[in-house]
């Protein structure tokens, strides 16, 4: 055990950790806005635009994050008229790459989650709404979605801490997160046990606070 | 269509021989994972609270920590790892591991926590009175154990195993890391000397969705299988 380099590497990798967490913040927020959308898609009746946000999710939940980043970040430069456009500004920087992709596959399972979760809403509770003469919109509103966020929490929990471990994938981009620190301080000291205890405690312990922040909120929003 | 030629004018060879590769370790590491599910499960249930915490460390810590960390550590350390157990046996060589096989394990004790879990939750939702039944009729432990707790385990199981078998699947798109050449590192080296990316990224993503969709149908069957009678 080199405790020397633990040490030395901590700051380093706390730093990078910095960069994972604001490469995760982002990517949920734009994520949870894609997500409500095309679970509203998806609770149309009409069967064209249902379709459409199944293929979204179906394609974005049956290949690796992976594919998604190198598609977006190599495949994307590739067509010439996306140069010529306002676009490359974004497309060009491996950061907004990522985040596209992050923000893209979060969103669909975000979708998923939240679907399941407007499906499994009682019918009388939206009878109820209706009966004391509230507009379909303030149901939707003020009843559908408090209820539904309720629900979808504990498996919004799990995808954050997923996502979480998505970010890593970043580092494939050149972008230095926390495992692209890693990586690098273990391909120039070859002590790869060593790096991967402290840069998987430091995502040990950021898994652990999401996973009680969550918890947290499950119970000031119970319905007991 | 000119690139995806079989021969050596195009790569639908080379992609073709890369994803019987990616069927090959994802199959390899749902093994090694069952390996390491069938230890860790049983330490789970345990009553003896240090075998708890060895369990429930090795679920905790292989899924809070990203896949790639876990794989960077075997590829960079499986290494040494073997080399210095072979000194202590006098062989001073310097030994290369096979990518497939560093691969394989990274990915299955990836998938064994994700599997643990699974088989754990499946056994503690068997009713207490299966257990007494059993015992009332007389079967001995492995009677018990294959003719009455087994097939209701698995049957609640398998939705969850699929899902296991879905990560398991995308998760060997990152041992392209290491150089194995699967789908991912096949579509890199393609889309490097055509100059290509966007066609043949697109074609790799393409091909995992066909895997995710036959396999999905696959385990379909298994589970109507597993579930007459109910």
């Amino acid at each position: 055990m080199d405790l020397e380099l633990m040490t030395n590497s901590f700051p380093k990798l706390l730093s990078a950790a910095v960069i994972t967490l604001k490469l995760l913040s982002v990517s949920l927020i734009i994520g949870l806005f894609i997500g409500l959308f095309f679970a509203i898609l998806r609770l149309s009746k009409n069967i064209l635009i249902n379709r459409f946000a199944y293929g979204y999710s179906y394609i974005f939940r049956g290949t690796p994050l992976l594919v998604q980043i190198f598609i977006i970040y190599f495949g994307l430069g590739q067509i010439e008229y996306l140069r010529s456009t306002a676009l490359w500004v974004i497309l060009k920087e491996p950061y907004w790459c990522a985040i596209i992709a992050f923000a893209l596959n979060t969103g669909a399972y975000t979708s998923e989650i939240l679907r399941s979760a407007f499906q499994t809403i009682k019918p009388g509770i939206i009878e109820a709404g209706k009966s004391l003469g509230i507009s379909n919109k303030v149901i939707f509103y003020k009843i559908q979605i408090p209820i539904a966020v309720r629900q979808s929490l504990p498996a919004y929990g799990n995808e954050i801490i997923l996502m979480m471990k998505g970010t890593s994938l970043a580092s494939t981009v050149t972008i230095m997160d926390l495992t692209g620190v890693a990586k690098y301080i273990i391909s120039t000291t070859f002590k790869p046990i060593e790096v991967f205890i402290v840069a998987g405690g430091i995502y040990l312990f950021m898994t652990f606070i999401i996973h009680n922040v969550i918890k947290f909120l499950e119970k000031k929003y119970s319905f007991n | 269509m000119e690139l995806l030629a079989f021969g050596d004018t195009g790569w639908g060879d080379e992609l073709f021989y890369a994803t019987l590769m990616t069927i090959a370790v994802s199959i390899t590491a749902m093994f090694i994972g069952f390996l390491f599910a069938l230890i860790f499960t049983p330490l789970k249930l345990s009553k003896n609270k240090f075998l708890n915490f060895i369990a429930n460390s090795y679920t905790t810590i292989i899924r809070g920590v990203p896949e790639l960390l876990v794989i960077y550590l075997f590829f960079f350390g499986g290494t040494g790892a073997v080399m210095f157990v072979a000194s202590i046996f006098g062989y001073n060589e310097y030994i290369e591991i096979n990518a497939f096989i560093t691969g394989a394990f990274a990915i299955g004790i990836i998938s064994g926590a994700y599997s643990t879990e699974v088989f754990r939750g499946a056994i503690q939702s068997i009713d207490k009175g299966q257990f007494e039944a059993a015992n009332v009729l007389g079967l001995n432990k492995f009677g018990k154990f294959f003719k009455i707790i087994l097939p209701q385990t698995l049957r609640l199981a398998i939705p969850n195993l699929s899902n296991v078998w879905q990560i398991t699947l995308k998760d060997t798109s990152l041992i392209s890391v290491t150089g194995l050449v699967e789908i991912m590192r096949q579509s890199y080296i393609a889309a490097g000397s055509t100059r290509d990316p966007l066609f043949f990224y697109s074609f790799a993503a393409v091909l995992y969705l066909l895997l995710t969709f036959v396999s999905m149908k696959l385990i379909n069957r298994l589970e109507v299988k597993y579930s007459r009678g109910y």
